[in-house]
């Protein structure tokens, strides 16, 4: 049977063990006048819990598992000069392995990989069937001790309250794992580049000139690698402020503009525009920027005798504050929507205007909410790679005028991660170690602006 | 009010007009000396006739207390007096409301200072999320009634005074208002209306959310604060009506039925529908 077609049986299984719980369950109460702790349909999800949960489980660790296992076993047909060698070669082994056991064939294979391969392949289908009768096994007997202690006084809906307790739990913690798992493989490789680099040139480092890798290793002159974030950084929040700079004043004033000023009829209409601009594909905003934005900005800026490259910070940080107006905006009036009417109240009938109620009452208790709305707009900003990679440049230079051309952190990582790499070089694992510090940045701002709103939050009930 | 008394009233109802809505108000609209005039005033909530035609006045340095059942219509009249229905949409009010000789509702009138004369409290304690000091200077700073901060600390120290509230209060000034108890918080309500020195102060059910004992902290306060105020109380209770008004108005179906001197209203009122709620037979 398939993976598919097990996992079905199993919920058939399940299925079918509700209906008969519950059937069992409802039966007890009917034939005479005791009265059942739970609701006999508790008693069926207790027996279709029993019979899926741990079969599932079951299946889940049999296909993580299986291939590790078959790589140890695989292990013992290695001949010494292989089992005694490096991490490579036992790498190199194992894809010789696997591939005859995928049916690819390169050239003459060696006849100690021949045999591991058939090995293999006989350990796959045994597994499926070990695993067909031990996950329906489990199903089956799981099902039938479950049904077996349905009885009136069985406390079934606590059981499956608990269940279903642990079952959300497992689903919260899935995002903190992979969180932990995304932080770990960027650590993993950034120290093997910082093994290459010194911390320090990089941390420090004026300069980024990452394509001379290689260069005195091939013998062709040219330049020395040099690996300083410091430039892509600068570009970074020159980007990122322009966009703020535009996307926070905009964002807050249409929000509310949305909340307290406009009518039901006018919010109805600008609050579905205004999310348009969210989903607009980033990468739209991108030419945008490139093809109409940057060319503008050039020629405003030299009618006015300014040097402005055709690539500029300053036309992909506008675009990018268009990009994260909806964001601001869009929470921002959420959170004002949430502040109580009584508040309102309160300040017009001592005599506010509508901008003092604004300024004085409603934005002060709503600040928390507006703050986390600007530490998403700046994760988005800082993160954002499409607008800059088209607009803004590749060219590393160390510069705070908007007007030249800058990148940023992330479209170095697209430039460096795109087409063919050699995973043993400076120049590919550096793009990990940017990561590593824009992940440790924008950590680092949110926990500051978190400190801030702490400190000024104004709590209503 | 003794048992005997209105079992005997309950005897005399036959002097008392039929339960019929009358056309016009019964008792004393007028006041001596009054401090605003209401005057052949309507209010729609779109199609909703929400009050029929009611006339009154507000005396000068009395308590008027508004009674009746729910949904009569007393807060919507109570809220005209200082235009807060102005912030619901579909609300329309027609009539005249004079302040010294002035309609408020005319387009001369600027709305602002307006509610600095005519504060209000409302049903629900709502300090603002600010300390307890910024609570009570809020009116005073927007209003630049103060030009120092002596002045201003003067005046947040009197009107939580008159408030009853300094001495519990005035070593955590700087505490959140919304920390206080919710007997404490009206009355940081009530001393941040008062700061702003209004002429007529607009109580809407100020009692409702609090236990015993502040109501009765609330009622000695009010008492207190008659002698330098108009003030203007919708409740609920008959007792507290009794208790600490002057006059009083009883609203039914968003007319004014009746209208009188407190203890005339409750010992001997005009008109049975008032007969039948002050004793508990209707509402």
């Amino acid at each position: 049977m398939s993976l598919f077609n097990l996992v079905l049986s199993v919920l058939v299984i399940g299925a079918t063990f509700f209906v008969f719980g519950q059937r069992a369950a409802a039966g007890q109460q009917a034939t005479g006048t005791i009265k059942l702790h739970s609701r006999s349909h508790y008693h069926g999800m207790w027996a279709a819990i029993t019979s899926t949960l741990p079969a599932l489980l079951i299946l889940l660790v049999i296909v993580l598992g299986k291939n590790l296992l078959f790589q140890h076993w695989a292990s013992h047909f290695f001949p010494p000069e292989v089992a005694g060698g490096d991490a490579v070669d036992r790498a190199i082994a194992l894809a010789k392995i696997t591939n005859v056991v995928d049916g690819i064939k390169f050239g003459e294979v060696e006849p100690w990989v021949q045999s591991a391969g058939e090995a293999w392949t006989r350990w796959e289908s045994d597994t499926i069937i070990v695993a067909n009768v031990l996950v329906l096994g489990v199903s089956l007997t799981g099902g039938l001790l479950g049904y077996r202690r349905i009885s009136f006084k069985f406390r079934a809906r606590n059981h499956v309250e608990r269940i279903l307790t642990w079952m959300l739990i497992g689903s919260s913690t899935v995002a903190i794992f992979t969180t932990i798992g995304i932080v770990l493989s960027i650590l993993f490789e950034s120290i093997r580049f910082f093994k290459l680099i010194p911390p320090q040139d990089f941390l420090f480092g004026l300069e980024w000139n990452p394509q001379f890798e290689g260069a005195e290793r091939a013998g062709s002159g040219g330049g020395t690698a040099t690996y300083g974030m410091i430039p892509m950084f600068v570009g970074t929040f020159l980007i990122s402020f322009i966009a703020l700079a535009v996307a926070v004043p905009v964002g807050l004033f249409s929000a509310i503009y949305l909340a307290e000023y406009a009518t039901l009829r006018v919010r109805g209409i600008v609050k579905p525009l205004l999310e348009i601009l969210a989903g607009v594909p980033t990468v739209v905003y991108g030419f945008f920027a490139a093809l109409t934005v940057a060319p503008v900005v050039k020629s405003v800026g030299e009618s006015v005798g300014l040097e402005v490259a055709s690539e500029s910070a300053l036309a992909a940080g506008l675009v990018m504050g268009v990009m994260i107006i909806p964001f601001i905006s869009s929470l921002s009036d959420d959170v004002i929507n949430a502040v109580p009417q009584a508040l309102r109240d309160a300040a017009f009938g001592l005599g506010s205007t509508k901008s003092e109620a604004v300024r004085q009452v409603v934005l002060p208790a709503a600040l928390p909410g507006i703050v986390a709305a600007v530490i998403l707009a700046v994760s988005r900003a800082v993160g954002e790679t499409m607008i800059v990679v088209m607009a803004a440049g590749l060219a590393a230079n160390l510069s705070f005028n908007p007007l030249d051309a800058v990148t940023t952190v992330t479209s170095q990582i697209v430039t460096i991660l795109v087409g063919d790499q050699e995973f043993e070089s400076a120049k590919t694992l550096s793009a990990f170690a940017l990561a590593l510090m824009l992940i440790v940045t924008t950590l680092a701002l949110n926990y500051y602006a978190l400190q801030i709103v702490k400190k000024y939050r104004e709590q209503y009930e | 009010m003794q048992l005997e008394e209105s079992s005997r009233m309950v005897q005399t109802t036959s002097t008392l007009e039929a339960r019929t809505i009358p056309d016009s108000t019964l008792g004393q609209i007028h006041a001596d000396n009054p401090r605003m005039k209401a005057r052949n005033v309507d209010v729609f909530y779109a199609d909703k006739h929400a009050i029929d035609n009611i006339s009154l006045d507000i005396g000068s340095g009395q308590v008027i207390s508004f009674i009746g059942p729910s949904g009569c219509g007393k807060s919507t009249f109570l809220r005209c007096l200082n235009r807060m229905n102005d912030t619901i949409d579909s609300c329309r009010v027609s009539g005249e409301i004079m302040i010294d000789d002035q309609n408020i509702y005319d387009s001369s009138i600027d709305v602002v200072l307006l509610r600095a004369r005519v504060g209000m409290v409302f049903q629900k304690p709502n300090p603002f999320p600010k300390s307890i000091f910024d609570n009570v200077a809020y009116g005073p700073r927007i209003h630049g009634l103060a030009t120092s901060k002596v002045e201003l600390d003067h005046i947040v120290e009197t009107s939580l005074q008159r408030a009853g509230l300094w001495e519990e209060v005035k070593d955590r000034l700087d505490q959140p208002g919304t920390g206080l108890s919710g007997g404490q918080q009206q009355r940081l309500c009530i001393a941040r209306a008062i700061a702003v020195s209004p002429e007529v102060i607009l109580m809407d059910e100020p009692c409702s959310a609090l236990d015993p004992i502040a109501t009765a902290k609330i009622e000695e306060l009010i008492s207190e604060l008659r002698e330098q105020y108009t003030i203007v109380i919708v409740t609920h209770s008959m007792q507290q009506a009794a208790r600490v008004s002057d006059r009083t108005a009883y609203f039914h179906l968003g007319k004014l039925i009746e209208v009188g001197d407190t203890k005339q209203v409750f010992t001997n009122p005009l008109h049975a529908l008032t007969q039948d709620y002050i004793t508990g037979r209707f509402g």
